[in-house]
């Protein structure tokens, strides 16, 4: 019965947010809009490998800048489509996330937790020193015609459906994975790694499933910003900052739930923004206090985050 | 020529490996004492660059006569943070405990932007300048203060930790927390004392630094990370493991920004810590 409640509050949500530009269309609120999308994507990707499975990554803007850089230099240097190049990265993505989470999986708690902070800086340093993909420049994308093959439009909105479907994906896969067998196994590694270990869980393959599936949807919202901002560079797809907001995004609304990471985005989003609106400039950093407060509050009183208010945990 | 080049690189290398295993000090005496890393470990020492910042503004001290000054405020941002923040997280899952000092980390930094901008800062009146020939090597004098200074309080809390009746308290804590609370050992008290003496270590250290070098929000980024490969290197935990580790860590560090290319000497120390994370767990100078 209580299940069933929560199918209908979010099918109610999910049709709102279909119809929220037809009514509302002045284009700082679609931003905003797209904005909270965007980052309840990562933040729910990085709850795949931070939340299910328990491995607490800092580095995860590494696939979230594959994804970015894959689709931006193929159709640059090849012409290839971007769509294509999102699904290329996305196999990019998964493909390193292996190679990465193999070694990295044998390191347990903040030890991991600083390998994956070491993986994003060698990452930023390779990638500012990279003359081919435009260093510390960056790159720009050509201005191609407007239309859905190009992945470009002229206006909002037809960003922010693609940004609510890439959203959508990624909540439903979430929410298979926590119906399927899969969950069973994180959960046994979340609690406790060593029992899990010696019932005969295979922890590094479950570990790199999630890591997989984390490092997939990262690179979808690599491509989709860079066909949005049409422009990249390490500064705005690789730095430690992007890590840490989406893990932060994640702990604020509530790991390991499958909604958590988007009421994390809604709440944290329009914070941010709004207070960059209020003191001005993102120099100020403002946004950075009231993140580190919020996360100081929520890992001493409530660690299962905003979620944790709606189930009573 | 290219000796000379050499030798100057090793010295400096040497000199910044005694800051840096200062700074992993304060931070192995806190994971040795509660299994804890804290991840605000770098931004208690940009807290510190910045203190003695204000210091010098305002009341016109250098950064060195500030010095007392500004560890003892550390060793108050310590405590704090133990009663405050870190004690709550105890019994809490690892998790909570990696996001509690990760949200103070990005607190901290973020309040010191927000009050001081993003600008690098120099002190305008710092203790001492220029630089001496030491055989052939030319080496900042400011640098050398800094380096001894670091080896001073580097030996100094090494005495108090294994030669005083406190510093065995903190040890048996480390060793067995209920063993030590049947000795009538207040654990608690213990672990307070850690974390100050984690925070003073880089009260020193930045002070000594803010001396030379740029003050800045993001200062404790590097210095940080700096401390977590050194930490791991020297073994987690140990302390003479954090002083060798500390100079190898320098001179890695220098010998990378000549041999191979300035921007890319973090990439070997980064490297530096994958690799023995992945081969040598406990540390290069660990127990196995």
């Amino acid at each position: 019965m209580k299940e069933h409640k929560y199918h209908i509050i979010a099918a109610a949500v999910f049709g709102t947010l279909l119809l929220f530009p037809q009514v509302i269309n002045q284009s700082f609120y679609l931003h905003l809009m797209i904005l909270v999308f965007l980052y309840a994507l990562l933040g729910g990707a990085w709850n795949m490998i931070g939340g299910y499975a328990g491995q607490a990554s800092l580095g995860h803007a590494v696939y979230f800048a594959i994804g970015a850089y894959t689709s931006t230099m193929m159709t640059l240097e090849f012409g290839i489509n971007p769509w294509i190049g999102m699904l290329t990265g996305a196999v990019l993505a998964v493909l390193v996330s292996a190679a990465l989470g193999y070694p990295c999986f044998r390191i347990k708690g903040h030890y991991f937790v600083i390998a994956t902070i070491a993986l994003g800086e060698i990452a930023f340093v390779l990638f500012t020193n990279w003359e081919w993909v435009g260093g510390a420049v960056g790159k720009h994308l050509p201005i191609l015609s407007t239309n859905f093959i190009d992945f470009q439009f002229a206006g909002k909105m037809p960003y922010y459906y693609v940004a609510l479907t890439l959203l959508t994906l990624q909540v439903a896969f979430t929410y298979f994975m926590e119906k399927s067998h899969f969950e069973y196994y994180f959960q046994a590694i979340r609690k406790d790694e060593d029992t899990a270990r010696s019932l005969g869980i295979n922890i590094t393959r479950y570990k790199m499933f999630a890591m997989a599936f984390s490092a997939l949807f990262m690179a979808f919202g690599g491509t989709f910003y860079a066909q949005y901002l049409l422009y990249i560079d390490p500064e705005s797809v690789l730095p430690m900052m992007l890590s840490i907001q989406v893990c932060l995004i994640a702990i604020l609304g509530g790991i390991g739930t499958v909604f958590g990471p988007v009421l994390g985005a809604f709440i944290m989003i329009p914070l941010a923004e709004f207070s960059r609106a209020w003191f001005g400039g993102s120099g100020s950093a403002l946004d950075l206090v009231m993140y580190g407060l919020l996360i100081m509050v929520f890992a001493v009183m409530k660690p299962s985050g905003l979620m944790g208010f709606i189930t009573g945990k | 020529m290219l000796e000379g080049v050499l030798l100057q690189t090793v010295a400096s290398g040497l000199l910044w490996g005694c800051i840096y295993a200062l700074i992993a000090l304060g931070l192995t005496i806190i994971y040795g004492v509660m299994n804890i890393v804290n991840f605000a470990h770098g931004d208690f020492f940009m807290i510190s660059m910045f203190l003695a910042y204000a210091f010098s503004l305002v009341l016109g001290l250098t950064p060195l006569a500030s010095l007392p000054l500004v560890t003892a405020c550390l060793f108050v941002v310590g405590v704090v943070s133990y009663k405050g923040l870190i004690k709550p997280v105890l019994n809490a899952p690892p998790l909570a405990q990696i996001f509690a000092t990760f949200g103070l980390m990005i607190f901290l930094r973020g309040l010191a932007q927000f009050i001081f901008g993003a600008d690098y800062r120099t002190i305008s009146n710092v203790a001492a300048s220029g630089r001496i020939d030491l055989g052939g090597i030319f080496v900042a004098i400011p640098q050398l203060i800094a380096a001894a200074g670091a080896v001073v309080m580097f030996v100094t809390v090494y005495l108090f930790i294994t030669k005083t009746r406190t510093g065995w308290a903190l040890m048996a804590v480390a060793e067995n927390k209920q063993a030590a609370a049947l000795m009538g050992i207040d654990g608690d008290k213990m672990f307070a004392l850690a974390w100050g003496l984690g925070a003073a270590c880089v009260g020193v250290a930045g002070s000594l630094l803010a001396n030379f070098y740029y003050v800045f929000p993001e200062v404790g980024a590097v210095f940080g990370f700096l401390a977590f490969v050194t930490v791991a290197l020297g073994g987690f935990g140990s302390i003479s493991g954090a002083f060798f580790a500390g100079l190898i860590i320098g001179l890695t560090e220098a010998l990378a920004g000549i041999l191979i290319d300035p921007s890319l000497k973090y990439v070997v120390v980064f490297m530096i810590y994958l690799l023995v994370m992945l081969f040598r767990p406990r540390g290069l100078l660990g127990n196995a």
